[in-house]
């Protein structure tokens, strides 16, 4: 393993502040790593939301990170370009948000009819949910009600 | 006076990062008092996201002013005469049908303003305007949502729906006024001519209104001077509450 693909991996691995259950890597907010000569690392990271809360949290997490990693000399840079989207969210993150109990944002395979498909709820699969609020207990989600079991689940939203 | 291009630009960013910021402030008061549950996170979540817009819009203000002041800074410790947010956004909450038109007005212009600058020749800033976008769109929903469900409801909220319109209606002119800072900025590609923005936000308005079944009274009273710093009584107060703990406590931290 590259001293690159050593330091991604080990930010890659940050817990993200507001939803545990995934990693930074999960998420696509870890953008990029470089390492120059003098054995500088650069990180670049991207906020899902621009007034997202956890971004200072996660910058602390990955310097901290990549010092104990034996790389004190670290510079963390938040980067807005290209904005970050839920496309970027890997298929393991979108495996474990369900799993732990949010539906995760719905993959753009096509859209030629402008067809929107079903937010199924996390806990029972039905297709029967409904959209209760927009805005939830994060900027990212929203909250739905399942039409078959009842419950009220977050909805990571489409970004 | 002619501003020199940078100048300009530098101006631009902070109206809209004063816009943003203001605005946030006002719906941040609604915490723990809207109408239900999930409007108050409803309003809160938008505050959070026009907060975060327009700390980076200062960021970006204090590249192009060379000034190196931090967001705190622009927040924090001007005064109202230096602030150049429009007079629409410091305007107070009201009842609830004050802040759904407020939003509603604020958000359809905040839309087209941020989709003329994913364009702009200013690349942070398009960069900063292609992230809003999306937020915005959602704002613009909210309000258009409740605009349509209280103009078209009962005989009170339609009536309250008009009675804050007629209120409000009048402070959106100064957001379509051009001056030496818009001439500047649209001939140097960093932001659009305030005209262009019009053609966009009155059709919107427009459809919703009346699909709403809300009547805008014509009104001659056009107040201004937002952009110069003049702003309406109300802001001060709401500055001072703002402000004040950062002052009274310089460099306080926990």
């Amino acid at each position: 393993m590259t001293v690159v693909e050593e330091i991604r991996r080990a930010a890659g691995d940050i817990p993200d502040p507001e939803m545990p259950a995934l990693t930074i890597a999960d998420l696509g907010i870890l953008r990029d790593v470089r390492v120059d000569p003098t054995g500088h690392v650069d990180i670049d990271i991207t906020p899902t939301y621009s007034g997202c809360p956890a971004l200072d949290t996660i910058r602390e997490d990955v310097e901290r990170c990549i010092r104990d990693q034996g790389y004190p000399d670290v510079t963390v840079r938040v980067v807005l370009s290209p904005a970050w989207t839920t496309e970027w969210m890997s298929d393991a993150g979108r495996v474990k948000l369900r799993e732990y109990g949010i539906a995760p944002p719905r993959q753009q395979v096509f859209d030629i009819n402008m067809l929107q498909l079903a937010v199924p709820c996390p806990r029972c699969d039905s297709p029967r949910t409904i959209e209760v609020s927009h805005f939830g207990s994060t900027q990212c989600q929203a909250v739905r009600q399942c039409a078959a079991c009842g419950e009220t689940f977050p909805h990571f939203k489409e970004h | 006076m002619t501003l020199v291009v940078a100048d300009a630009a530098a101006v631009y960013t902070l109206r809209i990062a004063d816009d943003c910021l203001v605005l946030s402030h006002r719906l941040a008061q609604w915490s723990s008092n809207a109408p239900s549950l999930e409007d108050d996170v409803a309003l809160t979540n938008i505050a959070l996201d026009l907060l975060g817009q327009a700390r980076a819009m200062y960021a970006r203000t204090a590249e192009l002013d060379g000034t190196g002041r931090s967001e705190d800074d622009y927040a924090f410790l001007r005064d109202e005469r230096e602030f150049v947010n429009c007079l629409l956004v410091e305007q107070e909450n009201g009842d609830f049908a004050a802040t759904i038109v407020r939003q509603l007005l604020c958000s359809t212009y905040q839309l087209a303003q941020w989709h003329a600058l994913t364009s702009s020749s200013d690349e942070q800033v398009a960069a900063i305007a292609a992230k809003a976008v999306k937020e915005t769109t959602y704002h613009r929903d909210h309000a258009t949502d409740w605009t349509l469900r209280l103009g078209d409801g009962t005989d009170e909220s339609h009536r309250r729906m008009e009675t804050a319109l007629a209120t409000l209606l009048p402070f959106t002119a100064e957001l379509f006024e051009s001056d030496s800072v818009t001439e500047s900025i649209a001939a140097s590609g960093v932001g659009p001519d305030p005209t262009d923005l019009h053609r966009h936000w009155e059709p919107y308005i427009h459809r919703v209104l009346s699909d709403a079944t809300l009547v805008r009274e014509e009104s001659t009273w056009t107040p201004t001077g937002g952009r110069r710093g003049l702003h309406t009584e109300r802001f001060g107060y709401m500055l001072a509450e703002m402000q004040h703990v950062h002052r009274s406590f310089p460099g306080a931290t926990w």
